[in-house]
């Protein structure tokens, strides 16, 4: 299937060694492994180094979260622990907000995922598969709303929200994200969906499928690695979203985890452990997401690039 | 352009309504909260308005206020910088580790991931990372008394010289990753068999690099480009979210400027006026961006 090289070509290969270096027959062997072995470990001291550099600052905020706030007070926040406590997780969570705000994070991210990438199917696939007048004028008006600076729309969208009397609810939020969305998943399905055979529409049409039952039943599954990573990689976009959260919505309990974050800076001023127990739990979802769905993630990062 | 695709492809000519509705109905919601914003940015760029009442057409007076405007114009050097440094140093700094980990071998998996990691933080927790770090009591000016730079100490993020710089930092350590993995696959669609003709050769390990690896990855540049510049353009939340671009708006960027504008000193035409040369800068990136995407959309 035609379909699956456009996801094949930007997954991971499997593990083990692809391409190793080929050494000249002529020289003795023995030098040859002692230059690999060192080379090896050159590599790995390389790359050890660069990742815990990498991942420092992410141990330290778990350390730091686990800290009270004495200890922060008495040694400061830069120094080694002395204490271990997930009280500071318990004041983020309760008294912080953090639980209000995680709930309204996931009822604004999945529901957004679900319909921007619900509708940007249905017009990729109408887009692809059928020869509509102004096909790919109507692609690039979609994608180039997409890579619109956010900025400029942020003044008529807040005024929009409110015209709707929808200003600082959700909706607004999940309006706005699923409609600034679109154009760049129906750019990225439709150029999967061009790809699958038109042979396998054409007998779905001589067996007497109509276009939702091409569409359910035929396409849509086979588009599902497009999906998959496209999923992986809104859910991302989303939940981290800042920039629209606080631009449509205003009271506290309504915000998203990203803008509490921002409450619980200004709230625990210097209270590290509060706010990087805050931090872990904004985190934590897209961490799972990542770890969980790692290769769609990674593939999702490609699919978007347009050679 | 319809007629190009419908000589080359056999396909039922006659298109279904549902299939009209099917295209019709995102396109309405994306025109809706876009496009029709969009339209509304770029008018309201031209009055001079409150919120509350009319908006009142200013023409251009907006961009000349512009010209006199010493916060608008550390914002632009600001932005260009960060272009330049935050652009500049991703895309050199990740091909640099897509560079090294793109063979495939044991444990570069778990350096992969771990490089890759902080790109799935928000740019907010990121930020409140870092924050810690910077603190005059944080793990930075710790590091640096134990290794005797103890003069070289800073207040990082209250300092005026070094916050603008100190905010850079938190958005490379999260950009590198993706950029990585960008050249990752570009790195794995070059064909190994030129490697093998140039050691015959006799080619150098930097020749290599030099004459094949960077010719053949010219296309994943253009999207690492456009990337990074669609990218810095928008940064936002992590300037926000550590210094809301102060002090005295020394590390205040286009974005923050227009963001404070609008909503807190509610001038909303001249932050609409900010919003368009934001995508002025933008809009050649975005228009070579659809020139490559409409050549691949056949």
């Amino acid at each position: 299937m035609t379909a699956t090289h456009a996801a094949a070509r930007v997954e991971e290969p499997s593990d083990g060694d692809g391409r190793t270096a080929k050494v000249p027959a002529a020289a003795p062997r023995r030098s040859v492994l002692r230059g690999r072995a060192l080379r090896t470990t050159g590599f790995h001291l390389a790359a050890g180094l660069l990742s815990a550099l990498w991942l420092l600052p992410i141990v330290l905020v778990l350390v730091t979260s686990t800290r009270t706030f004495d200890d922060i007070a008495a040694h400061g926040v830069g120094s080694w622990p002395h204490s271990f406590t997930l009280d500071g997780f318990r004041q983020a969570w309760v008294d912080g907000g953090q639980q209000r705000a995680l709930i309204n994070s996931l009822l604004v991210t999945i529901p957004s995922v679900l319909l921007s990438l619900g509708l940007a199917s249905m017009a990729a696939f109408g887009l692809s598969r059928y020869d509509l007048p102004f096909r790919r004028v109507l692609l690039l008006l979609m994608l180039g709303g997409n890579l619109l600076p956010p900025q400029i729309l942020l003044i008529p969208v807040s005024k929009l929200s409110e015209v709707l009397g929808i200003y600082d609810q959700l909706y607004a939020l999940i309006g706005v994200q699923v409609g600034f969305g679109v154009g760049f998943y129906v750019f990225v399905l439709h150029g999967f969906m061009r790809a699958i055979p038109g042979e396998i529409q054409q007998a779905a049409v001589i067996d007497g499928a109509g276009p939702w039952q091409i569409y359910w039943r035929i396409i849509l599954p086979l588009a599902r690695p497009a999906l998959a990573a496209l999923s992986a990689l809104s859910f991302t976009w989303i939940f981290n979203d800042l920039l629209w959260a606080i631009t449509v919505l205003r009271t506290d309990t309504q915000m998203p985890i990203t803008a509490s974050l921002i409450g619980l800076q200004g709230q625990y001023v210097s209270m590290w452990n509060v706010i990087a127990a805050g931090s872990v739990i904004a985190a934590a979802p897209t961490v799972a997401v990542f770890l969980r769905f790692q290769r769609h993630f990674v593939a999702g990062l490609n699919l978007g690039a347009v050679k | 352009m319809a007629l190009i695709g419908s000589t080359r492809r056999s396909r039922a000519t006659r298109v279904p309504p549902v299939v009209l509705a099917f295209v019709l109905i995102p396109l309405l919601a994306e025109a809706f909260w876009v496009f029709w914003p969009a339209l509304q940015g770029f008018y309201l760029s031209l009055t001079s308005w409150d919120g509350l009442a009319a908006p009142k057409f200013v023409g251009l007076g907006n961009f000349s206020e512009m010209v006199h405007d010493p916060v608008f114009r550390t914002a632009a050097i600001n932005t260009v910088l960060w272009l330049v440094l935050f652009g500049g140093l991703s895309a050199a700094l990740g091909l640099g580790a897509a560079l090294l980990l793109q063979q495939e071998r044991r444990g570069v998996g778990f350096y992969r991931a771990a490089l890759f990691l902080p790109v799935v933080f928000s740019l907010v927790a990121t930020a409140l990372v870092w924050q810690a770090m910077y603190q005059p009591d944080g793990l930075i000016n710790n590091v640096l008394d134990g290794v005797g730079l103890g003069s070289w100490k800073h207040a990082w993020l209250a300092d005026q010289d070094t916050a603008f710089y100190a905010v850079i930092v938190p958005a490379l350590w999260r950009q590198v990753g993706y950029v990585m993995v960008l050249y990752l696959a570009g790195l794995k669609g070059v064909d190994p068999a030129l490697y093998e003709a140039a050691k015959v050769d006799g080619a150098t390990r930097w020749q290599q690099f030099r004459h094949i690896t960077l010719p053949q990855l010219r296309s994943v540049n253009a999207v690492v480009l456009s990337v990074i510049v669609i990218d810095s353009l928008r940064s936002f939340d992590v300037v926000w979210a550590l210094t809301r671009g102060g002090p005295y708006h020394s590390s205040e960027l286009l974005s923050t400027y227009m963001y404070s504008t609008a909503f807190q000193s509610l001038r909303l035409g001249y932050g609409s006026a900010l919003a368009v040369v934001i995508f002025v800068l933008a809009f050649g990136v975005i228009a070579s961006y659809l020139v490559r995407a409409f050549r691949e959309a056949d």
